[in-house]
């Protein structure tokens, strides 16, 4: 069954051969990757930065995602909120994220308008303006995100202590939103800062897919992107993590009715792809635990002991940082938070004693074909894919490596990695400890009043 | 196989323009609607059931009946338990998705297009559709995690605002209503068998299907899906919604940040004032950073994060909804900016510079709209659920450019009126 899902899948991506991903590396060390993509008139932009949270220094927490919010508040060229203006007024949508290992501004346009993107883009790369007042605003902004997305939000709040215990010296410890305390004294002057430490064309990457060709498009980066003159890098601390020797534990109170509880445990991270094996066997055993509604945590823990309302695992193998793996989960109701973290365990210590079989492996490795092909549906996908693998150093080309490479795990691969990386002494536990809401508080409300 | 290939050297040849895509509809033998889309431009097929069986036709005193039919419909089905169903799903990379909304019931599969997997997809969702076994110790499992999921969200100020919100839009009405632990509790097998008799019958039914197939192909699986369905009667009309009195509903909560939400029942599928009410909401919340209230309420004052305003149009009168949230201390302020920035819209519309601007994004971004299959997909079972014309997607950018700023000040006057608006702050100081 694999090999024909193979075949029907090299088809369907080869039918790109011609449009397989085009590069050129502009003068000033701006990186273009194209994949022309003629299903619609439309294109997606992309600009990628190798600057992230994990850059920051402690003190400055959320500099880099409240940069990116600045990013839309003017230029030397463009009064604040003119940029998204004139995105909307080319028929398209824009906008930008922010993660630990990399920043990204996009848009979506008619084809066509591809030139004034590289325009406005290449503007900002060069030529933002940070200004106070505008700042001020928009540092309160960020504020109200950190309080929806994690003062708020108990299972957001479990995450960032589980990552703030599990990492001690490594950057991955400080959430990408920020500590509170930190946008409470952040300036203008410190967003400044990082746009010129780390906003530069060497440190960039542009990345375009969809109804273009990739001869104009290389033209078009010259020249708005070419005059841009390089930046000299600071160098980066590795700043890694001393070997985790005894459990963590934490707890989060917080209002809440369930429970809910994290594990994260220390993992190889890949580096080398064509050498290296246990990363692959990883993301395989994640698959097998949690990859599809058939895999194991749903089957086992939630329909089979029903001791689960849901329950997830997730590792992800390429990270410019350090690696975890991650399982989680909600107890039943009647069910301790103790009675799931012994079960999800358990689900692990049966791989590692007893393995998977090959037909589980091949339902996940039938997964990740499929997968290729209905990302072929999506040109976003399709720019989100190459982005996030060239964020970590690895090339855009070994995109079928590292599928080829997972395909290949073995189950006595799989079940090797299980036996090795699931013990104690690399595991941090964070357990959300539900606090009831004051008494009567979500059934009360004023009278209603008429006006 | 030769198709596939033959999809490829078309997609690697030509410019397949999905702009003005050929939109098919027709009436199967099974008396189920049917849209459809030949697209060759990728290796797959998707195909979207809607029933009008959504949250609305549910009994008052057993909400969440039509989300557990829906859900419970590939939990084992045709001598095939829900294991062996995943197990068959994954082992040919296909995805059954879709849910209940309060209009719908939607049961949508993404497949290979390739003979075997296609054919095998297919096959499971026809089990599912047609031979639900409503296995009664799933049932259980499933309400027992539908009562934690509702006991969870009743401590989230947002899903809070929520249900306060529709609950005083619509009082004595289906669309006011959300599953509670007791109508949840009260629910039966024979419920769900009963439900799903009375709901999911072929002229209830419609079929969306866009891919890498023939109208032939597709005329055939349509028929196949629904000749099996339940005896089900005609679709009834869901009760008519009334206006409600102006109000505000303040509930108390322990969040650092208050949630604010502002609308009334507003606008049916269908109604001829769509295009100036999309245009004009453009202008005043739903044009993201372009819009008023983001200008106003997060720009100037830095008050939210997110700051918005929609339409949802449904069979009865849907919501128009402005929402925020900002720190509790700031409710009244933030609370007070929306209502001017929607009196001054209301008062006067938008200026002749929004409205161009709103005509090029909205006019000139539309292939945005349907440049994957996915999107399409989402548009066909619109267009056939609602019973929009064909003419639906090609129209669009052409009803745009003609929308003028008194349209748009008629439209919102019709369907915005402040004698009903509704308040709902939850965690405000």
């Amino acid at each position: 069954m694999t090999r024909k899902l193979l075949f029907i899948a090299a088809l369907a991506l080869s039918a790109s051969a011609l449009a397989n991903p085009h590069e050129k590396t502009l003068a000033n060390g701006l990186r273009i990757i194209v994949q022309e993509d003629r299903r619609a008139p439309t294109a997606v932009h992309m600009a990628w930065y190798r600057a992230g949270s994990m850059d920051e220094v402690d003190g400055t927490s959320g500099v880099a995602h409240v940069l990116e919010h600045m990013m839309f508040k003017g230029t030397k060229n463009l009064k604040p909120g003119e940029f998204s203006k004139r995105v909307a007024a080319a028929g398209g949508r824009d906008n930008a994220f922010t993660s630990r290992d990399y920043t990204a501004y996009f848009q979506q346009v008619p084809a066509p308008r591809l030139g004034e993107m590289m325009a406005l883009e290449a503007d900002r790369m060069a030529n933002l303006v940070l200004d106070e007042k505008e700042f001020e605003q928009e540092i309160k902004v960020v504020m109200e995100e950190r309080r929806l997305r994690t003062e708020d939000n108990p299972q957001g709040l479990v995450y960032e202590k589980l990552l703030a215990a599990a990492f001690q010296a490594h950057p991955y410890r400080r959430p990408i939103i920020g500590w509170m305390n930190d946008l409470e004294n952040m300036t203008a002057a410190d967003a400044r800062d990082w746009y010129r430490r780390w906003y530069a064309p060497n440190n960039a990457y542009v990345i375009v897919v969809g109804d273009v060709n990739k001869d104009e498009v290389f033209r078009l980066a010259e020249r708005h992107y070419g005059r841009i003159p390089r930046g000299a890098l600071p160098g980066r601390k590795p700043q890694l993590e001393p070997t985790q020797v005894g459990i963590k534990r934490i707890e989060v109170k917080a209002p809440a009715k369930l429970p809910y509880l994290a594990l994260a445990w220390k993992m190889p991270v890949l580096r080398d792809i064509n050498k290296e094996r246990e990363p692959y066997a990883l993301e395989m055993l994640a698959a097998v635990l949690d990859g599809h509604d058939a895999a194991r945590f749903a089957r086992n823990l939630v329909r089979g002991s029903k001791i689960a309302v849901s329950a997830g695992a997730g590792y992800d193998a390429t990270v410019r940082g350090e690696a975890l793996f991650f399982v989680s989960g909600t107890p039943a109701e009647g069910r301790s938070v103790a009675d799931l973290e012994a079960a999800l365990r358990a689900e692990i210590a049966r791989v590692a004693s007893e393995g998977v079989s090959v037909q589980e492996l091949e339902r996940v490795k039938i997964q990740t074909i499929a997968a290729q092909v209905y990302k072929r549906d999506s040109m976003m996908a399709q720019a989100m894919e190459i982005g996030r693998i060239e964020a970590t150093g690895i090339h855009w080309r070994d995109i079928n490596t590292l599928l080829e490479k997972i395909r290949s795990v073995s189950a006595e691969e799989v079940q090797a990695v299980a036996k090795k990386y699931f013990g104690d002494a690399t595991l941090t536990v964070a357990v959300l400890d539900p606090q009831p809401l004051p008494e009567g508080a979500p059934q009360k409300s004023a009278p209603t009043t008429r006006h | 196989m030769k198709r596939v290939l033959l999809a490829c050297l078309l997609g690697a040849a030509a410019s397949l323009v999905q702009a003005g895509a050929k939109i098919e509809q027709w009436l199967a033998p099974s008396g189920a609607r049917v849209v459809f889309v030949e697209s060759r431009v990728v290796p797959i097929v998707d195909v979207q059931i809607d029933f009008a069986a959504g949250a609305a036709y549910a009994p008052a005193d057993k909400a969440g009946l039509a989300g557990l039919t829906r859900s419970l419909l590939d939990m084992g089905a045709g001598g095939l338990d829900e294991e062996k169903i995943a197990d068959r799903l994954a082992d040919i990379g296909a995805r059954l998705g879709g849910g209940a909304d309060n209009d719908r019931a939607s049961l949508s599969l993404r497949t290979l297009s390739s003979p075997r997997e296609r054919e095998a997809a297919l096959d499971l969702m026809r089990l599912v559709l047609q031979q639900p076994a409503f296995p009664a110790t799933v049932l259980e499992r499933e309400k027992a995690r539908t009562i934690a999921g509702i006991q969870e969200a009743d401590t989230r100020p947002a899903s809070i605002a929520t249900k306060r919100f529709m609950a005083a839009l619509y009082p004595d009405h289906p669309y006011g209503r959300f599953a509670t632990v007791e109508s949840v509790g009260r629910i039966s097998r024979d419920d769900l068998e009963a439900f799903y008799r009375s709901h999911y019958g072929a002229r209830r039914a419609v079929v969306s299907i866009i891919g890498d197939l023939s109208r032939a192909e597709a005329e055939a699986i349509a028929q196949r899906l629904t000749q099996g369905l339940p005896d089900a009667p005609p679709e009834v009309s869901l009760p008519d919604t009334a206006m409600p009195a102006r109000s505000t509903v303040r509930v108390d909560h322990p969040a650092s940040q208050a949630h604010i939400y502002l609308g009334l029942p507003a606008v049916r599928r269908g109604d001829p004032d769509h295009i100036p009410l999309l245009v004009g909401n453009y202008i005043l919340g739903g044009g993201g950073f372009v819009s008023r209230l983001m200008k106003e309420v997060r720009e100037k004052r830095g008050y939210a994060y997110s700051v918005y305003s929609y339409f949802q149009p449904q069979k009865q009168p849907g919501p128009f909804q402005i929402g925020l949230q900002t720190k509790r201390e700031q409710a009244g302020d933030a609370l007070k900016v929306v209502e001017d920035v929607l009196a001054e819209f209301l008062a006067r519309g938008p200026t002749g510079e929004e409205l161009e601007a709103a005509r090029r994004n909205l006019a000139d971004g539309f292939p945005l709209r349907i440049d994957s299959n996915r999107k399409l997909l989402e548009y066909l079972a619109i267009i056939g659920f609602y019973g929009l014309p064909l003419t639906y997607l090609d129209d669009f950018p052409r009803k745009v450019e003609a929308v003028t700023v008194a349209d748009i000040r008629a439209a919102f006057a019709r369907h915005v009126k402040p004698a009903h608006f509704v308040t709902v702050i939850v965690a405000g100081d």
